[in-house]
């Protein structure tokens, strides 16, 4: 038993990394436009999908195909943003951008069903079929890659937010939109861009979750976000490192949860996420959940 | 909204609004005598199935709506009442062996589990509000559908199924289409009834100001979680008929993340926190959305055209249909002239507070703000005590 809790650790671990990359997409949106973009569960999806289609079509490797996806997400989320978020006004702006991102998200699951079908999907290369023995556990090469790219671009991340010129406008529209226009930053253009970026990763956390699930079909994005969001609330929303230490925690407890009760374990994320805001509503690490009116 | 009955025989006068005051009760009751000939009028299977589902969702939309259009916490979980309430009947019916028509004497125990589960989930989600409250809802649904899935008594991924009712096929419709348009009508009713109530008052001051409203001394939980479980109740009250007419309830048909977005495009198609507003939306949007899956053999074409429409609406008519619309209207009959007349609102004795408030409400709202509203609501009326 105690070797299949460490495994299972280990894999909470290596997934929750991904997790993390998709979680942090959808917490810097938040972050910025006060946004939750239920269509971040469907646009992993898409990213996987787009994957897909690159390696069974074109015969390009999952890694090297990030290279056309990850732009190519970016200006699906600008485009996104710009058509349907931008015209958003007045008080009732964050529940109506809900929404919206809501029907957005059922546009694209009831196109990739029409494009796609409902069979189950899985990415597939070399790095997924073999393993990797250390320490006596089983590793499939795709959980090491990509915990790999996840650091990779998490780091990414955080040198754009915090080291550059454009992180720092960024960080000033989170603080106080109306005052990063005062001083001069073009904000709508800020809000774009990170829409975009936030999207983005979606297509590397896509790529990976759909080499290491077992199977994904449109229908997968309503999974995908409901944790998502549920790791996100854990971690307070609109926090970068909170995101990342829920995603590791939630998805540990999951798998180790998994060990004992295979059919429960996504339970555990809801039910996590309904203790928490019964202690704590605002989450942990979080800033304030609700902002002043 | 107004004090039609009273208000149109005693002042029926030359202004422009009265005409339409006197004709509201009357309309309403044509429209109920149409609705109750139209299984007579559309005999067939087809069409009295379309009514079916359209006066069910007119039902679920009106309940939705009571709780989310007048107290502004969107609820995107209403389906785990509605799947709730299908399961509960058909678990019962299978436990206790209830068989035939005795299957409709459950349809109370259905409600009731509706309002079980309201209470914990409302103590739960109704302490957080706006994203926060949307994204509990959701994941509160999840629990459900999951739950329905995993455990034994609930029949699994195959469901739960309804007993055999024995009805002629050729009329087997014509009792579903009374009970939902029972359930439709009884639900506009208490709508409209809250919506001129000091309860209904207190659940706008909610959406209005919540902590403004408290400070006027309103319970805001009590208020809200009473029309949650109200809300929940009916609607699992019609989930239970729903099952009955559709004879099977499985996980993702129980408890479908479609059926939420449905609902809440209907109340936001017709117009938030109108009466009239979601049933137009149901009447329109269900029948829409049968038409085109039956018409078409992709059935994810409904599914984008929902999203479509959701997107269309909200972008170019986020106040809804009934609200846009009536106010094209007034600025017809305004034209060339002030809209708001120059002569004070007649303060009438007792009870018009709330609809007085409300016109003033709606006319000051451009000029004014937030700020004006809350005044004109703080003013003439108390709210709570």
């Amino acid at each position: 038993m105690a070797r299949e809790v460490y495994q299972a650790v280990t894999d909470g671990i290596l997934i929750g990394g991904v997790y993390a990359l998709m979680a942090v997409g959808l917490t810097l949106i938040f972050g910025v436009l006060d946004i939750i973009n239920i269509a971040q569960g469907i646009l992993v999806v898409l990213g996987a999908y787009l994957s897909y289609e690159l390696a069974a079509r074109l015969h390009i490797d999952l890694f090297i195909g990030l290279l056309v996806t990850v732009p190519a997400m970016f200006v699906v989320g600008v485009a996104i943003q710009w058509t349907f978020i931008r015209p958003l006004r007045g008080r009732e702006r964050t529940s109506m951008t809900l929404l919206v991102s809501y029907a957005v998200a059922l546009i694209i699951e009831g196109i990739l069903y029409t494009v796609f079908g409902p069979n189950f999907k899985q990415l597939n290369a070399w790095y997924v079929t073999e393993s990797v023995h250390v320490f006596g556990f089983y590793l499939p090469y795709i959980y090491l890659f990509g915990f790999g790219l996840a650091i990779v671009l998490v780091a990414g991340l955080y040198a754009l937010l915090y080291r550059s010129r454009f992180g720092r406008s960024v960080r000033a529209t989170m603080q106080d939109e109306t005052a990063a226009r005062l001083i001069g930053i073009d904000t709508n253009r800020v809000a774009a861009i990170t829409f975009g970026i936030g999207v983005a990763v979606t297509a590397a956390g896509g790529m990976v979750f759909g080499a290491t699930s077992g199977g994904f079909n449109p229908n997968s994005g309503y999974d995908l976000i409901s944790r998502l969001l549920a790791i996100i609330i854990l971690g307070g929303l609109g926090s970068i490192g909170g995101a990342l230490a829920a995603s590791v925690f939630m998805l540990t407890l999951e798998t180790v949860v998994g060990v004992w009760y295979p059919n429960w374990e996504t339970a555990v994320f809801y039910g996590a996420l309904v203790l928490v805001l019964l202690i704590r509503p605002t989450g942990f690490l979080g800033r304030q959940a609700v902002r002043a009116q | 909204m107004t004090e039609a009955v009273t208000g149109a025989v005693s002042e029926a006068g030359p202004r422009a609004g009265i005409a339409s005051r006197a004709a509201r009760p009357a309309g309403a009751l044509a429209l109920l005598a149409a609705a109750l000939l139209y299984p007579v009028a559309f005999p067939s299977p087809v069409a009295v199935n379309y009514g079916v589902y359209a006066l069910i969702f007119a039902a679920v939309a009106t309940a939705w709506n009571v709780f989310s259009g007048f107290s502004g916490y969107i609820s995107l979980g209403h389906a785990v009442f509605f799947g709730s309430g299908a399961y509960a009947l058909g678990i019962a019916a299978r436990d206790w062996h209830v068989s035939g028509l005795g299957v409709f004497a459950l349809l109370p125990f259905a409600a009731a589990v509706g309002a079980a589960i309201a209470l914990p989930f409302g103590l739960v989600a109704l302490r957080v509000r706006r994203h926060t409250f949307i994204v509990i809802t959701i994941a509160v649904f999840f629990i459900f559908q999951l739950m329905a899935a995993n455990f034994s008594f609930t029949g699994g991924t195959t469901g739960v199924a309804a007993p055999f009712l024995p009805w002629q096929a050729a009329t087997y419709d014509d009792p579903f289409y009374y009970m939902a348009l029972a359930c439709s009508a009884g639900m506009i009713a208490i709508a409209w009834l809250i919506r001129r109530s000091r309860f209904g008052l207190q659940l706008r001051a909610i959406r209005d100001d919540e902590d403004r409203a408290r400070g006027l001394g309103v319970r805001a939980m009590r208020v809200k979680l009473t029309a949650f479980i109200l809300s929940g109740t009916v609607t699992a009250l019609v989930g239970g008929i729903w099952f009955l007419y559709l004879t099977q309830v499985q996980p993702p048909s129980g408890y479908d993340p479609l059926f939420d977005l449905s609902v809440v495009l209907m109340a936001f198609l017709g117009g938030l926190g109108t009466i009239a507003g979601p049933v137009l939306g149901a009447l329109v949007i269900e029948p829409g959305q049968l038409y085109l899956t039956a018409r078409f053999t992709n059935g994810y074409l409904s599914e984008i055209l929902l999203g479509a429409v959701f997107l269309l609406v909200v972008l170019f008519m986020p106040r809804g249909v009934i609200p846009t619309s009536a106010e094209w209207i007034r600025r017809f009959r305004t034209r060339g002239r002030p809209a708001v007349p120059p002569e004070a609102p007649p303060r009438e004795p007792k009870g018009a507070g709330s609809a007085w408030t409300e016109e003033r409400r709606k006319s000051d709202e451009g000029r004014q703000g937030l700020k004006g509203r809350l005044e004109a609501s703080g003013k003439t009326e108390r709210v709570g005590e």
